[in-house]
């Protein structure tokens, strides 16, 4: 840290409380975002006229969305009170907006996916699909919001630069998951969009770790750190090899796992730095004492 | 006071914003030096030494209030010729035994006045006893001693007070408290500016000056003092003893002594005292309200006895118990040991935790036929059969154990009537609010229907033995489906009644010829007017700020003791800052803020004739109207054991000797309660600065926990706040002895070890007393093995070396060492402590 | 009055005599805490809050260490070799004893509040932030987002507990238990407005003393919270207290950070266009 900060704390004790959330909820961070944009890509593909690589893509989606609300219910201390969850809708609430957001989401992929394997109703789907499209990038965006909003230094600090990392940790996990299922000669888009995801992660981690200045110690030790640098060396590893050898399946299937490794890694890196910036108090103190020298 | 008083902390909150000096003199930092203006560590069992100190102070610089001590005090009573002080005898007053280690009184009496009678229990001067003297002194043969009003003279108590205090020197005070002279003359600048015609003072103390061999002494010294700066009876001044618990005054005032019966009227003993003219007449005085002793305990016998209580029968003297040697607690549980004491009540306390050595206690408890406790909770003392720590260390094994144990439940305040009297001697109601669980029942419900029960099995005997009990007038109403007894008929009959059974208003209507009856004539009014006065809850805003109608105050109501001096001897207040209590002209009668202390139309001229007797011995200019010479005693002629002057002692153990005196180093007159179990770590009067128990150890109390834990430990709400039994120790006690903080430490004295998680803080300060360094270990003692927060027993190490006058056991001073982590379990303990033992001995000179 | 503390007169109804309800909260003034600890006792009897564990923390007198689900107040204990200011108290031997009461501080931009997703958290007529324990999911979002460290969940039952600043009691206007049970009114309880004339003055007063490090902390209404309903008297910087020296409701920039997340989700439909033209190609 600074070293003419004098760290004065109260026996060390934070001074807010670490989030409690079970490691269920990092896990969401990666379904959630997996999910929304697996959905987004299901939706180019169908666009683009690439029925393989939707239907993957879709029912990708699905099993994220199917997933998610389940790791929620699992995170919460009463959880048959769930719907709770939706009895006010409250923007200055990320989750009660997420929570929308996925019942929202996790309804449309539902009929989509519904539709894709009975193959009925196509114009229903057709709607639903495009509906799950465009929910899906806010569903992989606004768990940034729910992190940063929240007294926790790292993430609060990162409050600007977490959507883009998750935007794209979102299209590389889904990218990467759809290139890992779908036969590589369907499955280019998806490579594309692993990769483009990949690094708009990447490059966010790195603007976000400089942003954060002396709060993104935690991304540098400990175990934290390790989840960090693998995240960075699975993504990119596994982005440069579906770059250059993904029409190669097996390269493929290498490529896509490392790029989700890479996403799961980077997810977990994020949620746990959270824990381990609010246990020590001197993250909370030095901030704001540096406001309060530059006079607010 | 902040740490075992929170609530009457406030108002020493509120002076400090009012801009009053708080001085904490205390060997420990607690809440109260946090807050205090002035912190002073003081090294433990030397506060003699610092309050004489501050007598030196104020003789030597001439700070104290003339016109108050002359007419107030004794200052210029001329002093026997036989009189040696501890100056000319090495630390002995004349008249001491060094065979019985007593002393004999008589020469300490002022000139030309001999030696009364008994007064008190009746006994010889020499074994009169502090307490049975309690609230008036002891009674002079008669009114006027000689005086010189220069004091001048050699003999004057003026003289002799600056004799025995020269050497008190602030060089003096620093080599023995281990306070620094800048410090000390900041203390005494500080009281002595605040104190005199315009300005008052207050001292306030609590068990930290009372538990060692020279408590009594302690507080006479404060005494001294306030007497000496015109401190007392004006308001802002005086001398407020902290009690150790609720309604401690209480049960002085109606006391759970032995050797007193309620009012401080002594407990008649057996070889003294034949009937009750032979009791009255060594019991009263000449001069001041103890001549109508014949009126408190005629009173007193018709409210014990009722009916039965009748001329014929000397109104049933001849009921009363009988004392016929020393019964107070450590000689009663000694009698446990040998089999004199065979059954043992026990209410509410908790001896086996809260008693010094624990060991010796429950040892003795062991050897009882049956013992009966009531409490809330299970406490040690109830459980010692089958988990004191001797059953631990094979000292004692259960089914060796004959002594029957009845554990009875008790009702808590909450569920139960009655009064609290405080330090300040109010008198405050408490209502039930709820009833008590289960078999819960109350102390008045159990003594009560214990009595009944006892006289019911006892009816129609003949046995002489029996006669006070079938005799008493046992006739409480009970209400309820508890069949409580009426707490407010028990006030009644303390307040006391008439013949016509309307209700007195004040103690001056007591009579001797029968027509009253009263339980306690101290508390004679309290129910005046068929009005339970001490239920009185006027809040402050709506009265006078002495607030006359917030409950009661013993005694009739008035609210500061010996209140006429707060007006100069002309009977006008010494200064219109603290106009108090003063004589009005006009219409010839004592007024003021508060109920005078005196007698209303007693003209400040009064000058009593040659016959006078009771209050009309004492002059108008006199103030203390229940000292027979109507004087606050700088010296006390008569009624202490270990002498007429405080004078420094150092404690049974210490680490350095006695600064002042060669001969002498511990009090010569304490009371030892010899026992094996219970040996010192030093040999007497040879305290050496030896390796073995080179640490001085002192207990005290938290904020947290109550007393010996009955009402704290079992709580969770209370014991979550301090979880486990620690001491504390400064940084450096902790470097020399490798003590780790938050770790654990085992504290040894030759009576036991005992183990404690270990508090290592700049709070306790390391002192310089006579060159060397002296460490502190601080012990909360408030644990024990039973309840949510357990660990052992501070008061296990201490020993029963007591004060002469109450039996007051040190537990405020000792020896000790400390020593990294855990005691040794099982008879390993008993080795360790061996060990100790010899090496000690080894080291002993 | 002027000069005193323990016998402020402060008003302590909770409603105007019409019976409007009143901004109520609590002025802390550490200065005369007496470390007694009455107000986590009082507190915890009142609401039935549940033991929070038998540990010896060794750090100093406390053994709560800090406010949680189980602890609504929580005095802590600082030693510091430091001289007392006061301009007659050279005495302590360059010691000093800091004991101040903290408590939930009912933020005016309650972040717990904000955040809660289910509407459990609340803010009432008397102005102060309670969680209706009959809504609370424990969702655990109002935990970390407390900028205090206040609001914790409960581990035996699930929910989310804090401070209600005695709701129960304040709708009977009656004061809070602690404020009642505090023997040096070191904890006032009134109206805010009151209380913030009263800490003004006292900080004056001390000042006036010589203890020039006495601040008002949670007194400005144009802080980070926008002032906060329970604010203190302390004797050194907040941070030693364990309290955030400039705390900001976490979703004062909310609306940027929702444009962000909104950019963000722009971007990945733009990245996927993108790769769906080159694909084209």
């Amino acid at each position: 840290m600074v070293p003419e900060a004098t760290p004065t704390s109260y026996y060390g004790h934070p001074i807010i409380k670490p989030p409690i959330w079970k490691p269920e909820v990092g896990v969401y961070l990666f379904t959630g975002g997996l999910a929304g944009a697996s959905a987004l890509l299901a939706t180019a593909a169908r666009h683009r006229g690439n029925d393989v690589l939707a239907r993957r893509a879709l029912l990708i989606a699905f099993a994220g969305v199917t997933v998610s609300p389940v790791l929620l219910i699992m995170d919460l201390g009463v959880p048959r009170r769930f719907l709770n969850m939706l009895r006010v809708a409250k923007v200055t609430s990320p989750m009660n907006v997420g929570t929308w957001l996925l019942s929202a989401a996790g309804a449309s992929t539902g009929v989509a996916a519904a539709c894709e394997v009975l193959g009925i109703l196509p114009r229903v789907q057709r709607v639903a699909e495009t509906s799950a499209g465009l929910l899906g990038p806010p569903l992989a965006t606004y768990t940034a919001v729910l992190l940063s909003d929240t007294a926790v230094p790292v993430w609060h600090g990162a409050r600007y630069e977490l959507p883009f990392v998750f935007a794209g940790s979102a299209l590389a996990s889904a990218g990467a998951a759809a290139a890992v299922l779908t036969p590589a000669r369907d499955a280019e888009l998806a490579r594309r969009v692993a990769v483009a995801g990949a690094v708009t992660t990447l490059t966010g981690m790195q603007v976000m770790e400089r942003r954060l200045g002396d709060l993104a110690e935690p991304f540098h030790s400990g175990p934290v750190g390790r989840f960090a640098r693998a995240a960075k060396l699975l993504g990119a590893g596994g982005a440069a090899a579906l770059a250059l050898g993904g029409r190669r399946r097996p390269v493929a299937v290498a490529g896509g796992l490392s790029v989700l490794a890479g996403a799961m890694c980077e997810r977990w890196s994020i949620f746990t730095a959270g824990r381990v910036s609010a246990s020590d108090p001197r993250y909370t103190v030095e901030p704001q004492r540096r406001r309060l020298a530059s006079g607010g | 006071m902040a740490e075992c008083h929170p609530v009457g902390f406030q108002w020493v909150m509120e002076a400090k914003e009012r801009g009053a000096t708080v001085i904490h003199v205390d060997p420990r930092f607690s809440r109260t030096s946090a807050l205090a203006d002035i912190h002073v560590p003081i090294r433990a069992g030397t506060d003699i030494a610092f309050l004489g100190g501050i007598i030196h102070h104020i003789l030597e610089n001439d700070l104290w209030f003339h016109d108050y001590v002359l007419e107030y005090t004794n200052a210029a009573s001329i002093v026997g010729e036989d009189f040696r002080d501890t100056e000319d005898l090495d630390g002995v007053f004349s008249g001491f035994d060094p065979d019985t280690r007593a002393y004999t009184s008589t020469s300490w009496m002022y000139e030309g006045m001999a030696t009364s009678a008994a007064p008190g229990s009746g006994e010889p001067v020499s074994h009169a006893a502090g307490e049975n003297t309690g609230s008036g002194g002891i009674q002079l043969a008669h009114h006027e001693p000689q005086q010189d009003r220069t004091l001048q003279h050699p003999r004057c108590i003026f003289q002799l007070l600056r004799r025995h205090y020269s050497r008190y020197t602030p060089e003096m005070v620093a080599r023995i408290c281990g306070i620094p002279e800048d410090q000390f003359a900041r203390v005494a600048d500080a009281l002595c500016s605040n104190s005199g015609r315009e300005r008052t003072s207050a001292i306030v103390y609590a068990l930290g000056w009372t538990q060692h061999t020279v408590g009594v002494q302690t507080i006479r010294t404060a005494a001294i003092v306030q007497a000496l700066l015109g401190n007392i009876g004006r308001p802002g001044g005086g001398i407020l003893a902290l009690r150790g618990h609720a309604s401690i005054q209480g049960s002085t005032d109606i006391p759970t002594l032995y050797n007193l019966l309620p009012g401080y009227i002594p407990m008649p003993h057996a070889a003294w005292i034949d009937d009750l003219s032979d009791f009255i007449e060594k019991n009263s005085s000449k001069a001041g309200y103890w001549a109508y002793m014949d009126h408190y305990v005629v009173s007193l016998l018709k409210a014990y006895y009722g009916d039965s209580s009748t001329p014929a029968n000397d109104w049933g003297f001849g009921y009363l118990p009988r004392i016929d040697a020393d019964h107070s607690a450590y000689v009663f549980t000694k009698g446990m040991f040998d089999g004199g004491v065979k059954g043992f009540f026990v209410l509410g306390e908790n001896p086996a935790v809260g008693s010094s050595n624990g060991r010796f206690n429950r040892m003795a408890m062991a050897n009882l036929d049956w013992m009966v406790v009531r409490d809330l909770v299970e406490v040690e003392t109830a459980s010692f059969w089958r988990n004191a720590p001797e059953i631990e260390s094979g000292e004692l094994r259960t089914e060796d154990i004959g002594t029957e144990v009845f554990f009875m439940p008790a009702a808590a305040h909450t569920e139960k009537n009655g009064s609290f009297t405080n330090t300040q001697r109010l008198l405050q109601w408490h209502h039930a609010a709820v009833e008590p669980a289960g078999d819960a029942r109350s102390d008045l419900w159990f003594m009560y229907h214990l009595g009944r029960i006892i006289r019911e099995k006892l009816h129609g005997s003949v046995e002489p033995r029996d006669r006070g009990i079938l005799a008493l007038a046992w006739d409480y109403p009970v209400e309820g489906r508890l069949d409580e007894p009426s707490a407010e008929a028990v006030l009644q009959e303390i307040s006391g009644r008439k013949a016509d059974g309307s209700f007195l208003s004040a103690y001056t209507e007591l009579k001797s010829d029968g027509s009253t009856s009263c339980g306690c004539w101290i508390y004679s009014g309290c129910y005046a007017d068929g009005v339970n006065q001490t239920a009185r809850r006027k809040p402050h805003t709506e009265q006078s700020w002495v607030a006359p109608e917030w409950a009661w105050a013993w005694p009739d109501n008035r609210r500061i003791l010996y209140n006429r001096a707060s007006a100069d001897p002309d009977g006008k207040p010494w200064t219109d800052r603290l106009p108090y209590v003063w004589w009005d002209e006009e219409q010839q009668k004592w007024t003021g803020k508060d109920k005078p202390d005196y007698p209303l139309d007693k003209a400040p001229s009064y000058v009593p004739p040659d016959d006078a007797r009771a209050e009309k011995a004492i002059s108008g200019r006199e103030p203390f109207i229940m000292q027979s010479d109507g004087k606050a005693w700088l010296y006390v002629p008569d009624g202490l054991k270990d002498g007429p002057m405080p004078t420094h002692y150092e404690p049974q153990e210490s680490p350095v000797p006695n600064a002042l005196y060669g001969a002498a180093t511990s009090n010569p007159a304490r009371q030892i309660v010899s026992h094996p179990l219970s040996p010192f770590n030093h040999p007497p009067d040879r305290p050496v600065a030896d390796d073995v128990f080179p640490y001085v150890a002192t207990s005290y109390r938290l904020t947290e926990h109550h007393t010996a834990g009955g009402m704290s430990r079992f709580v969770a709400y209370l014991s979550e706040l301090q979880p486990e039994f620690f001491c504390e120790v400064s940084p450096q006690l902790a470097a020399e002895r490798g003590l780790r903080h938050a770790g654990w430490a085992t504290i040894v004295t030759a009576r036991t070890a005992i183990e404690a998680r270990v508090m290592v803080t700049p709070r306790m300060q390391p002192l310089r007393v006579q060159g060397r360094v002296i460490h502190t270990v601080g012990l909360p003692w408030h644990w024990g093995q039973n309840g949510l927060s357990t660990g052992d027993s501070a008061n296990d190490l201490f020993h029963l070396s007591l004060d002469p006058n109450v039996h007051i056991q040190e537990s405020k001073a000792i020896t000790c060492d400390i020593r990294p982590g855990r005691r040794p379990r099982g008879p390993a303990l008993l080795a360790l402590v061996d060990d100790y033992r010899r090496k000690a001995e080894a080291a002993a000179p | 009055m002027s000069g005193t503390i323990v016998t402020h007169d402060i008003d302590i109804r909770s409603h105007d005599s019409d019976g409007t309800p009143r901004h109520m909260g609590f002025f802390t003034d550490t200065s005369i805490c007496i470390g007694c600890k009455a107000c986590e006792v009082a507190c915890k009897e009142w609401n039935h809050v549940p033991e929070d564990g038998l540990t010896f923390t060794g750090e100093s007198y406390d053994n709560t260490g800090s406010i949680g689900a189980n602890s609504w107040r929580h005095v802590a204990f600082i030693e510091q070799l430091k001289p007392l200011e006061m301009a007659d108290s050279q005495g302590t031997g360059g010691l000093r004893w800091l004991m101040a009461s903290d408590v939930c501080k009912h933020c005016s931009n309650a972040a717990c509040l904000d955040v809660c997703p289910t509407g459990a958290l609340t803010r009432t007529e008397f102005g102060t932030v309670i969680v209706q324990s009959d809504v609370c999911n424990g969702c655990g979002y109002c935990v970390p987002a407390c900028p205090f460290g206040v609001i914790d969940r409960r581990e035996e039952d699930g929910r989310a507990w804090k401070c209600t600043l005695c709701y129960d009691r304040l709708r009977g206007d009656m004061e809070p238990a602690c404020a009642q049970a505090c023997p040096t009114k070191s904890i006032q309880f009134g109206r805010i407005d009151e209380l913030l004339r009263i800490a003004d003055g006292r900080v004056e007063t001390l000042h006036a003393r010589g203890e020039s490090q006495a601040r008002l902390y949670g007194a400005d209404r144009g802080d980070g919270v926008g002032g906060f309903g329970a604010f203190f008297l302390l004797l050194d910087e907040p941070e030693v207290y364990g309290l955030p020296p400039d705390p900001v409701v976490t979703t004062r920039d909310l609306g940027r950070v929702w444009s962000m997340a909104g950019a963000a989700a722009l971007t990945m439909i733009a990245t996927v266009g993108a790769a769906l033209l080159r694909g084209r190609r």
